[in-house]
């Protein structure tokens, strides 16, 4: 790791400010940047701490949604968020492990969309709105393909709005050496329809099976879905998984979640 | 006899204290004043020519001390092999060199090409950016059969091939195993893996090289399996410094595995850097580093056949094997697929012929060595899946078709055809036990109901053969080791009677420093906690070969008994001198020595103070003193057996394995302490597990390391290696050591791949899945899944 300086403002607007500069870097929980820094792949000169800014804190129920803090750690959003999104809750309880659900944060998984991240799936499945310092942004415009999205260079999320469901659950066909998501699905049933999100498949990131939320609208059942097959076009092939074998998963996994679904 | 923590007990490792409230003091944590550490710059490409290193600008960044290149070791020799293995057609092997750092060509991603001593660590590595290295890259060879290929680029420009060699055994049989199989009712075979692991100790290497001008001698602190064969080979072969003038010392040890047995290019260099800058220099590995630098392990393919006869008689077996070197030859590299492979290729059968043949090549990746079982894991995973793939093919019961060919218990000692002479044995036995442990009476109910959940149940089995303690050291010398393979250990006994016990085995998890005390404890009858165990440090210790093959308890344990028997023998003399009788009439029990059949007895603290303090002592016929040593150098391998059974449920919507149970019935011949065995067994059976089903090391056809971080090398976790029943009631002991021991460090890493892929070929077949023959490993949900749908 190469030295840096670090700075940990304690307002939207200061770090807005200390981001001004080129070579800084926002820093949230870490659990992507801090490795790569030791991988010495990465080398900001500043670091701007945003885990020190109050109003990026917290669960907090408003109107038929959720809005969570973008610095809100993953183990906060799976204990705070259970009674309201149990769906939501527990797809922040099975990310990673303790030590990352105690430091990883949902701003810092959505900024830096890993295709295999848990939370973009949410996100998407949702049909959340990112909130930053400047604007709101939906996520099916804010997901742009992996470590691809809509912010602007400078841009912080603050928060996140997730729509509540009637019922969903995300299930998690974990990688076995990362155990990050191989493939992951989060399916919501809302009264306008259903929404099926898939993470760790698709070589661009996040994306929604469009086939399978039209069938479920129709009948939120995994029968409903027992015949469709998601296309492996553009799948992630690697040592873990054959473009086929994702392609399939999605299915089976989405057909679980909709089992799961409560 | 204090029952507690004698031979037999289940005492509490006391080693733990230390290593569970972080006070092991490991390599790492020895830190020298004026120490400077260095940073080795490593080869990204696989191959490549040097054209030039410019170190200009490296030199002049800040806290720089020096640069290294190899122009700096043109005095010292390259790292050497330690055992040279002869072909089929009498020749020896191709044995390239192996420098420090790379001369002229680098051969593997990871090949040291300079190295930065600075003043801080991270001045190190921002120094080494700035070396510029022109390199010209080269065509890279990974893959074995294309290595050897006509034409193929060459790893060594200056061998006439990638054929390290092409060894027969037994080439005498070769004629007679062929024509066996042309007589063969029936012939079995099966074309397989086994696939490339990284060790990956909780601990990675480091190496802390010293200098004392006054003394003109030097120590090297290091991670290291045996540190006299260290010092041997370091100091005699590749920077010559005589012993005496060289301190070897690997304390604690975060496990090893194998991969620290082997003597490396970073202790070398810390240990000559030292003397040059005149400051201690250190070097920890990363992760990242240990994974292209650590030797890995196994990388065999074969094709293996099975003949039979009429009765499913096993007639002959042949093989035919590709084993991966790696750009350069490791320390015993050349004697894993060879003698401890094809000596083991009669696992437990009767088989009469057996011919085996391996082509070792050199490849541009790490090199590969001996990995927790090393050449034992290879035979048994090729005999069992074979033995299970014949027992489908004829319709037999697996568990029946291995017992029909069975060495059976009276027929022991057992001459096999592949030269290895088998002691003691009883494999009915050990299959009998697991079965009963496995309750496999009851499978098909517990199948029944996994398929109610819509689950694939299956049992696999395996029984191993593997051989420890290799020895003895004339005849390991006729099969081409540099080195002996006794053990030593000196016994002092101290003057109030506490005892200090100096082993040439090296624990690095074995738990040696509390078992070799039950045994010292159990022979003299004095309390376990009055006997301390040292090793790893050269200076102190006799020179001993160190702990790999599972042999420490075998080979060291016994040269403990054999030291501690001449000192049970002087103490004998000076007891029958002070109570005024003949020795011989001297008995010595639970710390007391008496005269036999009278009331007159003195106590253990009073003969060694008499020995120590000589006042009243028989200076005329014996030395003051009590301190013994000895070297103990095996008559014959140890060969502990067992069978394996292994219960799993595989999920056909996405090819998930779950192991549910796993038993293992072994034969370790006598048990010294059996919370460690189990210990033992448990570790061996995750690393087994870990490599059937998760553990993968692969490289692009560039020769770049695609499973380079625990992102995507996959250990198993906890959570993935459950329900562990481990027995070893089954013992025929040894018959050739003191203890009646047999080893059981590898067991479980020999035995338990073929138990699980056997598990999943057998839950597989249940569901109709017959056109599923052979997964190779690991078996990931992936493989399993694309294996189905085939």
């Amino acid at each position: 790791m190469h030295n840096f300086e670090f700075v940990k403002p304690s307002s939207v607007a200061e770090a807005v400010a200390a981001l001004a500069s080129e070579e800084a870097q926002p820093l949230s929980g870490g659990q992507t940047l801090i490795p790569s820094m030791k991988a010495r792949l990465n080398a900001p000169e500043t670091l701007v701490s945003l885990m020190g800014i109050a109003e990026m804190q917290g669960v907090c129920p408003d109107a038929g949604s959720l809005v969570i803090g973008a610095a809100t750690p993953h183990a906060t959003v799976a204990a705070e968020a259970a009674s309201h999104f149990p769906g939501l809750a527990a797809l922040a309880g099975q990310i990673g492990d303790p030590a990352v659900r105690n430091r990883g944060t949902l701003g810092g998984s959505l900024a830096n969309n890993d295709p295999s991240a848990c939370y973009p799936a949410a996100a998407l499945g949702t049909g959340a709105t990112i909130v930053t310092n400047a604007r709101e942004i939906a996520a099916d415009d804010y997901f742009q393909g992996m470590f691809t999205t809509a912010l602007e260079e400078g841009e912080i999320i603050t928060s996140v709005r997730f729509p509540i469901a009637e019922k969903s659950a995300y299930a998690k066909f974990l990688q076995p050496a990362s155990r990050f998501a191989l493939t992951g699905v989060f399916v919501a049933k809302y009264a306008s329809g259903v929404r099926v999100a898939v993470t760790g498949a698709s070589e661009n990131g996040v994306f929604r099976w469009a086939e399978a939320e039209a069938a479920l609208s129709q009948n939120f059942s995994a029968d409903a879905i027992a015949e469709l097959t998601c296309p492996s076009d553009e799948m992630i092939s690697d040592l873990h998984g054959t473009p086929e074998y994702r392609a399939h998963l999605v299915g089976v996994m989405t057909r679980r979640a909709v089992a799961a679904a409560r | 006899m204090p029952k507690d923590d004698g031979i037999g007990a289940s005492t509490k490792r006391r080693e733990d204290i230390r290593f569970l409230t972080g006070n092991g003091k490991y390599t790492d944590d020895i830190n020298l004043r004026g120490q400077s550490f260095v940073h080795f710059l490593r080869s990204d490409v696989a191959h490549g020519r040097i054209k030039g290193i410019d170190t200009a600008a490296a030199e002049a960044m800040p806290g720089v001390l020096k640069v290294f290149t190899s122009a700096d070791f043109e005095s010292a020799g390259g790292i050497p092999c330690g055992w040279q293995v002869t072909d089929r057609f009498g020749e020896v092997m191709q044995e390239p060199k192996h420098p420090i750092l790379a001369e002229g060509k680098v051969r593997h991603v990871g090949d040291p090409i300079a190295a930065v001593v600075a003043e801080t660590y991270e001045q190190a590595r921002d120094a080494a950016e700035a070396i510029e290295v022109d390199i010209e890259q080269l065509e890279a060879v990974v893959d074995m059969k294309a290595a050897l290929a006509e034409g193929a680029p060459k790893v060594h420009d200056d061998l006439t091939s990638n054929l390290c060699y092409d060894w027969g055994f037994v080439e005498e049989n070769k004629d007679a195993v062929h024509a066996a199989f042309e007589s063969a009712a029936h012939v079995v075979s099966l074309e397989l893996t086994n696939n490339r692991l990284v060790a990956n100790p909780m601990e990675p290497r480091v190496a802390v090289g010293d200098y004392d001008p006054w003394g003109d001698s030097h120590t090297l602190y290091t991670t290291s399996q045996n540190p006299h064969v260290i010092r041997l080979l370091m100091g005699a072969f590749v920077l010559n410094i005589p012993e005496h003038k060289l301190r070897v010392v690997a304390p604690d040890v975060g496990g090893g595995f194998g991969s620290k047995i082997y003597h490396y290019a970073e202790e070398a260099f810390c240990t000559y850097a030292a003397k040059v800058l005149k400051r201690p220099v250190k070097w920890t590995s990363s992760r990242s580093e240990a994974f292209i630098s650590d030797a890995h392990g196994r990388d065999h393919k074969t094709k293996i056949e099975l003949a039979l006869d009429a009765d499913h008689n096993f007639t002959a077996l042949r093989t035919e094997s590709y084993a991966n070197m790696g750009a350069y030859l490791s320390t015993f590299a050349p004697s894993i697929p060879t003698w401890l492979h094809g000596t083991l290729m009669a696992g437990n059968y009767k088989t009469p012929l057996i011919y085996v043949n391996v082509k070792a090549v050199f490849t541009n990746t790490v090199p590969v060595d001996a990995y927790r079982g090393a050449g034992r894991p290879e035979a048994t995973f090729q005999i069992e899946r074979l033995v299970d793939k014949a027992a489908r093919e004829l319709g037999v019961d697996p568990i029946e078709l291995r017992r029909k060919n069975f060495i059976k218990a009276d027929q022991f000692p057992y001459q096999t055809p592949v030269a290895v002479v088998y002691d003691t044995g009883n494999y009915d036995a050990t299959m009998d036990k697991m079965l009963e442990l496995a309750d496999y009476a009851n499978f098909d109910k517990r199948a029944e109901e996994s398929k109610a959940r819509g689950k694939l149940r299956g049992f696999g089995i395996a029984h191993y053969i593997e051989a420890c303690g290799i020895a003895p050291s004339n005849l390991v010398g006729q099969l081409g080791a540099r080195a002996g393979l006794y053990e030593s250990a000196s016994v002092r006994v101290n003057a109030t009677g506490s005892i200090s016990v100096y082993t040439g085995s090296h624990s690095h998890g074995q738990g040696h420093e509390t078992s070799f005390a039950q045994v010292v404890a159990e022979m003299i009858g004095v309390d376990a906690t009055s006997i301390e165990i040292h090793h790893g440090d050269t200076s102190n210790t006799p020179m001993g070969m160190g702990t790999y093959g599972s042999r420490s308890l075998a080979v060291g344990g016994s040269a403990i008994v054999k030291a501690t028997n001449k000192i049970i023998d002087k103490a004998k003399k000076i007891a029958a001198h002070l109570l005024e009788a003949a020795p011989e009439d001297i008995e010595l029990k639970d710390g007391k020595f008496s005269v036999a059949g009278t009331d007159k007895s003195v106590d253990w603290s009073g003969v060694t103070l008499a020995a120590y303090v000589p006042h009243n002592y028989p200076l005329e016929d014996l030395e003051p003193g009590l301190e013994e040593t000895a070297f103990y150098d095996p008559s014959n391998f140890t060969y502990p057996s067992g069978a394996y059974g292994c219960e799993i449920e595989l999920d056909p919507e996405t090819g998930k394995i779950d192991i549910l149970r796993f038993i293992a019935a072994d034969d370790f011949g006598n048990i010294v302490n059996p919370m460690i065995v189990e210990g033992q067994v448990h570790g061996g059976l995750a690393q087994g597990i870990g490599q059937a089903l998760m553990e993968n090391c692969v490289y692009d056809d560039q020769g770049q390391l695609l499973s380079g971080s625990f992102m995507d090398y996959a250990m198993p976790r906890a959570d993935d290696v459950r329900g562990f029943t481990v027995d070893h009631s089954c013992i025929t002991p040894c018959t050739h050591n003191p203890l009646g021991v047999k080893g059981c460090g590898e067991a479980g890493a020999i035995g338990s791949p073929p138990a699980v892929v056997n598990a999943a070929i057998d839950a597989l077949h249940r569901a109709g899945h017959t056109h599923v023959t052979h997964i190779d490993m690991p078996l990931t949900p992936s493989r399993v899944w694309a294996a189905m749908k085939a």
